[in-house]
């Protein structure tokens, strides 16, 4: 409390400004959402209603809520031990990985599915024409970055070397000393990794739509081209499923960072 | 029959030699401190006999066999780390426990174990803590008591107490020996503190260089360096390059100054020698004049006080010299005045020159 009375009077002014920034815009589709399909006016929960009962609805979800599962746990089984291995053995190899992470950004989506359509044209069905196969494979690019600078943050805050030769040290081999003794100290960094991937896979439309996938983002946009008051519902709540996935990266994160602090602190 | 032995060790780093033909031979139970410089190879050697790293040549050998190519999980070496290395998402037990869990020793098994280790450490009470809820001692303590859970066959101790405090160094290596003896353990400890090495070892390597320079007991690198590195680097020495002048009565000069040192007598005249002097033999008394050929004559330059002997540091013409006297006498020889200093006739040592160790081409990277 003591840190809100020191603040200046401009600060306050700031904090109102950047606050209607994020909440006008909130505000404005859920007065909107609360209108009437029929008559216009406000206030109904019909939209909502809509949504819920919509078959689609759920079925897009469930589809899109698997793919992000399914890609986090291709991602971290790829990447946790590769990372490690680059801490441990190859460091020089350090920065070239960083470089390579970077292009998903630098690559426009549809270029990528474009590339990845071509690349993939002739591999076997139950992989080209299952979003749990070709998605999935374009999705573990689309999250590298995210997952990549992630875990290496999380590698780099412990001490990899000394760790993993205690845990050879009495005994433990490589894969052990990787699930009892490195995970557990980059769980926070995995979990951040997780989070923006399933934030990313639940978001993604160029990919889904490029390669006819039916995923909760063409859902959402074929309910904006449709219905308009359903569609605003459809947006909060598509925005309340990754603020919930944020809150909880946030207490998880909060509970973990607090003792790394003080482990780093003790150093 | 030797317990652990290094058998020709050679190790490179490119172009640095880190260790150069290293051989050592330790019996059961018995602590041996691999003690040197920055860069000399004792952290390279203590990673070999780990299995972190392999040799280019040479063999290691426990117990008569032969663990060369053994993997570090399958050798039984118990290791304390330099850095703080207990596992941070594990309480000290469970750290405790972790080498026995992985032995698939049975819980009734591991409990008793965690427990008689704690308490031997003198942490029973701190069981259930997180490695950022102990102090720094403690987690070595925890460091030592978990690689004593799964009864290594040699413990490796790699500085363990450099990242300690002055007081609680101190008392964490007269419990390390005191766990040492009570257990039995056979024990490799890597220091580059000789204090630390000499008041817990049984035996003393001071390693130079990628090579052993000597390895004696504690008294004997001590009193009886084999070369001026060792000299040097075990307590203080005042070194003299010095002539001999006459091979019978073992006159040696020392720029101009006629010194006699029984040590010198059989040499022959004119061979070039380091004579070798602890500042605490060396007696000093106030001079007048500039003091005759046979004297070692300069000024107190400072005083430096070690609680019940101070060091004065004496500087005369093509002479320094580094004395220790009891701090009740220190009051009659203030700084500035002219001093004159005696050689004792024993505890003088004389090394010759042609043994004074090539310096290195470059220091072996430290750690790994």
């Amino acid at each position: 409390m003591k840190g809100f009375r020191r603040m200046a009077p401009s600060a306050y002014v700031w904090l109102l400004l950047g606050g209607l920034y994020f909440f006008i815009p909130l505000l404005a589709t859920l007065l909107f959402s609360l209108k009437s399909n029929q008559t216009g006016k406000c206030c109904t929960l019909a939209s909502y209603g809509w949504v819920i009962h919509n078959g689609d609805f759920w079925h897009t979800l469930k589809v899109s809520f698997l793919l992000a599962l399914e890609t986090i746990a291709v991602s971290l089984l790829i990447f946790v031990p590769t990372i490690y291995w680059v801490h441990l053995r190859l460091p020089r190899l350090r920065p070239v990985i960083a470089f390579l992470a970077l292009i998903p950004f630098v690559v426009p989506p549809i270029v990528m599915v474009v590339g990845l359509l071509k690349f993939y044209k002739g591999s076997p069905e139950w992989f080209y024409a299952q979003p749990w196969g070709f998605l999935v494979a374009a999705y573990v690019i689309l999250a590298f970055p995210y997952m990549f600078f992630s875990l290496d943050a999380g590698f780099r805050a412990i001490d990899v070397h000394t760790l993993t030769e205690a845990s050879n040290s009495l005994g433990a081999s490589w894969p052990v000393t990787l699930v009892k003794v490195i995970l557990p100290n980059i769980r926070a960094a995995a979990l951040a990794g997780s989070f923006l991937t399933l934030a990313i896979v639940m978001g993604e439309f160029t990919i889904a739509n490029l390669s006819a996938f039916h995923t909760f983002p063409l859902f959402l946009q074929y309910v904006n081209e449709t219905q308009a008051y359903p569609a605003a519902a459809l947006t909060l709540m598509s925005f309340a499923i990754t603020w919930a996935a944020m809150l909880s990266l946030l207490f998880v994160g909060r509970k973990r960072g607090a003792r790394a602090s003080v482990i780093a602190g003790a150093r | 029959m030797a317990y652990l032995e290094l058998v020709d060790l050679h190790r490179d780093f490119g172009t640095v030699k880190a260790l150069d033909g290293i051989e050592i031979q330790l019996g059961q139970g018995e602590f041996l401190s691999l003690l040197g410089p920055s860069g000399c190879g004792k952290t390279t050697a203590l990673r070999l006999v780990a299995g972190f790293d392999r040799p280019d040549a040479g063999a290691i050998v426990v117990d008569g066999r032969d663990v060369t190519r053994v993997a570090p999980n399958k050798r039984d070496m118990g290791m304390v780390f330099q850095a703080y290395s207990l596992f941070p998402n594990m309480t000290a037990e469970q750290n405790v426990e972790f080498g026995l869990k992985i032995r698939g020793r049975n819980r009734a098994e591991r409990r008793k174990r965690v427990g008689e280790l704690l308490e031997l450490v003198g942490l029973g009470h701190a069981r259930g803590r997180y490695p950022h809820q102990l102090s720094g001692g403690m987690q070595q303590r925890v460091a030592l008591a978990r690689a004593l859970a799964i009864e290594p066959r040699v413990l490796l101790l790699d500085e363990p107490l450099s990242a300690l405090d002055a007081k609680v160094r101190v008392q964490l290596r007269e419990e390390i020996r005191r766990i040492q003896l009570e257990l039995g353990i056979t024990t490799l400890y890597v220091t580059h503190d000789q204090e630390e090495a000499l008041s817990v070892s049984d035996h003393v390597a001071v390693m130079y260089g990628g090579r052993i320079e000597q390895m004696g007991t504690p008294s004997e690198m001590y009193s009886s360096p084999a070369t001026p590195f060792v000299a040097e680097f075990i307590g203080t020495m005042n070194r003299l390059e010095a002539t001999v002048v006459d091979g019978t009565s073992g006159e040696v000069d020392h720029n101009g100054v006629r010194m006699t040192v029984p040590a010198a007598q059989g040499l022959s005249r004119g061979e070039r020698v380091l004579v070798l002097i602890r500042p605490e033999t060396l007696e000093l008394e106030p001079a007048e004049g500039n003091g005759g050929p046979a004297d070692l004559v300069g000024d107190v330059l400072t005083h430096t006080f070690l609680g019940p002997v101070t060091r004065l540091k004496v500087i005369g013409s093509d002479l320094e010299l580094i004395a220790d006297v009891p701090t009740s006498r220190v009051d009659a020889l203030p700084i500035g005045m002219k001093v004159r200093a005696r050689v004792p006739e024993v505890g003088v040592k004389l090394l010759s020159l042609q043994t004074e160790p090539a310096a290195p081409a470059a220091p072996a990277p430290a750690g790994r």
